[in-house]
């Protein structure tokens, strides 16, 4: 490996690609290295549960194609974590012992799965879920051990993929979650009730309001849990998906501010200037709520490292709006949140239409005549029409009559809106 | 590039578009067996929206900053770097959706039953796409765009 670098990436997801393609946008000659603690050429984590439930194989785990750093030039060292970041001399500490000097730097090292105290955690058979180890670890034990009961802790994103999986692999799921719904942080009440008819008419069962008192364990091996109410739940595997925290470890005493992630501005630096963060290590402003948070979904890592890549590279890109949004499909059942999703007071004014047969239900949430947020459920055709009215910010009261109505496209849009978004100009923020 | 371009005061509304475009994406090519016997599995590129006197014909615009390939889980959704064209691996999609959260248009689809997402790719290989062909009135041009 070259000891110095003029770009510097540690990291090797979303972030880290989306950086990579934002350097190489405008710099195709000096050089990248790319330091990742995973020995693995760069692959989609949202994936793993796709994974796990067999529905692909490995090969198709991969984010990018098997020559995307050759072709772009880029000299990668995996399996290698970067340990500490000196900002005075600008060197890259690796866990290998080497040093690298660098120009600029991106940190893209993403979360780590949070694993809260509860007597048993350390037990075999208890496993988080946000890698490709970690899927691979949960294959291989149903297959050694023959486990047919997996208990869940965390109604979230992470915990509802990862039941649908073992529940592909015939596994006897049972889903814990302490917050009175499902999915809490995307879906509203209704949303949340679809969703749960959805996981139990496969088969799942759910636990709401209550959390594990502990896991039980026999010579060191999960046996089951006891849920708060006291019972037991058999099962030989528990997945913990209570949350993800920023992997900051890395910048500690180097002077970069770090506050629950690492702090960065609308162009992705942290505190130091030439040194950025991106993706779900990154805190930046959230342009709905204005607060400072990491936002660590999938679209949000991808921009905000192809905005670092690009400054990286000397192109003052922006980051023009920030804000929550998922889209997840599970157990057949399509759902898609976007900004203030669940907001409720009296500073919003809300939209919303269901259809109970259908496990069909929108929300629209307006405030200041404006699209905060919107959820669909089961209905999600179009959803994207929404996203981009929050992006705009552009003043719907004209027409909101017409937001939930089943016709409405861009033809119910404001004609200079829709002839910018018809030019492929995106949405201006 | 060359893009698809709706004229909004010539459009009928007549819907050819969409069939046009069931047909180029049907196996036989043919109007009667696609309709008969592959319309299930079958979803157009393309959406006429009708509102009063006013229709309008949608179909992916290509963008300059794609969102729908900034968001695409998989790296299905790219950029044809010889063409300029948006285009989805339909074999790497897992149907999560996350183009359709995120396309200002609304011009990516479902596919029929759970299928990988559906969207246009121009008619690659095809000297002008199916719905610019089939149009009779005029209402969509296939036409060099700079800006």
């Amino acid at each position: 490996m070259q000891n110095q670098t003029k770009y510097l990436v540690i990291g090797n997801s979303t972030a880290a690609v989306g950086a990579v393609e934002g350097i190489r946008s405008f710099d195709k000659t000096h050089s990248i290295s790319l330091v990742s603690r995973e020995p693995y050429h760069t692959y989609s984590r949202p994936l793993i549960s796709y994974l796990l439930a067999g529905k692909i194989e490995e090969d198709r785990l991969y984010y990018r194609p098997g020559d995307f750093y050759l072709k772009n030039n880029v000299e990668t060292t995996l399996g290698v974590a970067v340990e500490k970041i000196d900002t005075t001399t600008r060197t890259a500490h690796l866990s290998d012992g080497q040093t690298l000097a660098f120009e600029k730097a991106v940190i893209a090292t993403g979360g780590k799965p949070f694993i809260p105290k509860i007597e048993g955690v350390s037990s075999k058979g208890v496993f988080t879920f946000t890698s490709w180890n970690d899927a691979s670890a949960v294959d291989n034990y149903i297959k050694t051990t023959g486990a047919q009961q997996a208990v869940v802790l965390g109604g979230g994103l992470i915990g509802v993929k990862s039941a649908e999986a073992l529940r592909a692999r015939n596994l006897e799921v049972t889903v814990v979650e302490l917050a009175p719904r499902l999915l809490a942080l995307a879906l509203d009440a209704q949303g949340s009730a679809f969703a749960q008819e959805a996981m139990e008419e496969a088969g799942v069962k759910v636990e709401l309001g209550t959390t594990l008192q502990r896991i039980v364990s026999k010579n060191g091996i999960a046996t089951g849990v006891i849920l708060g109410t006291g019972r037991e739940v058999p099962c030989q595997i528990v997945i913990v998906a209570v949350g993800v925290i920023p992997e900051t470890g890395l910048v500690a005493d180097s002077g970069i501010t770090v506050d629950r992630g690492i702090v960065v501005n609308e162009h992705c630096m942290t505190s130091v200037e030439g040194i950025y963060a991106a993706g779900d290590v990154a805190q930046g402003t959230n342009s709905l709520t204005g607060e400072s948070r990491p936002i660590p979904i999938f679209p949000n890592a991808y921009r905000q490292g192809h905005v670092t890549g690009c400054n990286m590279a000397g192109e003052p890109e922006t980051l023009d709006s920030s804000f929550a949004m998922n889209s997840v499909e599970f157990f057949g059942l399509p759902t898609i949140s976007a900004g203030l999703s669940t907001a409720e007071g009296s500073e919003f004014k809300i939209l919303e239409m269901s259809n109970p047969h259908k496990k069909s239900h929108k929300r629209v949430i307006l405030r200041d005549g404006k699209v905060a947020g919107a959820l669909f459920v089961g209905d999600v055709d179009r959803a994207g029409i929404f996203t981009g009215l929050i992006r705009s910010k552009i003043d719907v009261s004209s027409f909101q009559s017409s937001l939930l109505e089943q016709d409405f496209g861009l033809l119910s849009l404001p004609v200079e809106y829709r002839k910018q978004v018809v030019r492929g100009k995106g949405v201006l923020a | 590039m060359k893009q698809i371009v709706a004229r909004e005061e010539y459009c009928i509304g007549c819907r050819l578009c969409e069939i046009n475009c069931i047909v180029h994406r049907s196996q036989s090519k043919n109007i009667i067996t696609a309709f008969r016997h592959e319309r299930e599995g079958l979803t157009p590129s393309v959406v006429v929206e009708s509102s009063g006197q006013h229709n309008f014909a949608v179909q992916c615009r290509h963008c300059a900053d794609a969102p729908c390939v900034e968001a695409c889980i998989t790296g299905a959704m790219t950029r044809d770097p010889e063409t300029g064209a948006v285009i989805c691996d339909t074999k790497r999609c897992v149907s999560c959706w996350s183009c359709i959260m995120v396309c200002p248009a609304g011009a990516v689809m479902r596919g029929a039953s759970g299928k990988p997402a559906s969207k246009c790719d121009q008619c690659a290989g095809e000297s002008e796409p199916c719905c610019v062909a089939g149009c009779p009135n005029a209402a969509l041009k296939w036409e060099e765009v700079n800006d």
